[in-house]
């Protein structure tokens, strides 16, 4: 069994003295797992930084063995990331919610190119939060629980959009929410797409979507609490927007 | 053939496990410290039994030494007011070795790592916190290693460390000594391009 694909590290685990076990994110093969030889030397291990683009070459006598890679970087990430809190925390947190979220060898074509312009925009702080809460949104749908923003769950109507109801994740116009507004989760407007890409309002929008993570997405994997690097990238939104 | 029960099979077994050995190595490595049983042998067997004996960590710094406060720790000269901060006890060894150096230091013992769960309480940050205040420390030096998870940490204590307005370093990025460009990850490269100085 062979084949070869681009990817994105997500981590690495040592494996004897010299070998690494890679974790990552191909577009044909999914998240997928395998033996680096070789993966600790000098030559290499600068290259294998979480959020490195490589050219990977797998190969094992059976499908479900874990085998090995051949890896060639294509681009590192890490240089754009180090200096910039931001935009650490931001690789941190892209490459742990994929870890966490992605089943093994299962091919997420549409995420996966999202999280490649995504991660190539970590030198943009002007434009990389707005594409991160965008991957968010694309994440949660792409693991079956996607907001539906396009109508009011109640009337249908396209305006007036204002809450997001946390159990089916679907827009609720103010006037249909009536008594029950407390009870639902707010819409801001730059999940419609509408407003400026102001730190505060993405952080009300991830509020948002973080709760879907959190009591949706979360409980259904391993019912495990969602990675500290999230919070750690909210911690470091909201401390640039206070200035 | 050989049998597992003898002297020489568990040393072989216990050598075999050390980093760069394999039972191989080990079995060339016994056989000749079984050779050079005067001059190699017993030195090693009584240094190891004394190290076993004595070694133990710094209680201020995380420092492995044969007391409880490691010389670098009582040594008044070094009490200059700057610390450096590191990853592991080799890090600090490490940075022992270029001599330039004459600061203390602090060893966190690993890096924050979301995946594997690694927090701030179980590295040695909370002594590090303490220290900064009864040393009188006026600079910290970052000097953690240039990887995701070393930077995550260094900006971590980073966080910790600026309202207490104490001056905060970290080591420069860049083409090492005798490196070649055409050798040298695209990383390395634009760190060292962002970090140029005026000839």
């Amino acid at each position: 069994m062979d084949w070869r694909d681009t990817g994105i590290l997500l981590s690495t685990k040592k494996h004897g003295e010299t070998s690494l076990i890679l974790d990552v994110f191909t577009p044909g093969h999914g998240r997928h797992a395998g033996v680096l030889r070789g993966g600790t030397s000098r030559k290499l291990a600068p290259h294998l930084q979480p959020g490195a683009q490589l050219d990977l070459a797998w190969r094992a006598r059976l499908e479900d063995h874990i085998g090995s890679y051949t890896a060639e970087p294509q681009r590192s990430r890490a240089a754009a990331a180090l200096g910039d809190r931001v935009a650490l925390a931001g690789l941190n947190a892209v490459t742990a919610l994929l870890a966490f979220c992605l089943p093994e060898r299962e091919p997420h074509p549409a995420l996966y190119q999202r999280s490649e312009v995504l991660l190539d925009l970590l030198d943009r702080p002007d434009l990389w939060p707005l594409a991160y809460l965008q991957w968010e949104l694309a994440l949660l749908d792409e693991m079956g629980f996607g907001l539906d923003l396009t109508s009011c769950a109640v009337t249908g109507a396209t305006e007036g959009l204002a809450f997001v109801s946390p159990k089916t994740g679907r827009a609720v116009t103010s006037i249909a929410a009536g008594d029950w507004a407390d009870r639902l989760l707010p819409l801001p407007p730059i999940l419609l797409g509408q407003g400026e890409a102001e730190d505060t309002e993405i952080l009300d929008a991830l509020a948002t979507t973080g709760f879907f993570m959190e009591n949706r997405l979360a409980p259904d994997l391993r019912d495990k609490p969602l990675p500290a690097a999230r919070s750690a990238l909210i911690t470091r939104l909201r401390a640039r927007a206070a200035g | 053939m050989i049998r597992n029960s003898s002297p020489i099979d568990r040393l072989i077994d216990l050598m075999a496990r050390l980093p760069g050995l394999g039972p191989r190595s080990a079995r060339r490595a016994v056989l000749h410290l079984i050779r050079k049983r005067a001059h190699l042998l017993t030195p090693l067997a009584e240094a190891m039994t004394e190290v076993a004996q004595t070694a133990r960590e710094c209680l201020n710094c995380g420092n492995v030494g044969t007391s409880d406060i490691c010389p670098i720790c009582t040594d008044e000269a070094r009490a200059n007011g700057l610390l450096c901060v590191v990853e592991e006890v080799a890090d600090l060894w490490a940075m022992e070795r270029s001599g330039t150096f004459k600061g203390r230091y602090h060893v966190l013992g690993g890096t924050l790592s979301a995946l594997d769960n690694v927090g701030p309480e179980d590295l040695r940050i909370p002594q590090l916190l303490r220290r900064i205040g009864a040393e009188n420390v006026t600079e910290v030096i970052l000097a953690l290693n240039a990887t995701i998870d070393g930077q995550t940490t260094a900006h971590y204590i980073a966080d910790q460390l600026e309202p207490q307005g104490i001056a905060l370093s970290s080591l420069a990025q860049g083409v090492p000594i005798g490196g070649e460009l055409d050798y040298l990850d695209d990383g390395t490269i634009t760190a060292a391009l962002n970090a140029r100085k005026r000839l």
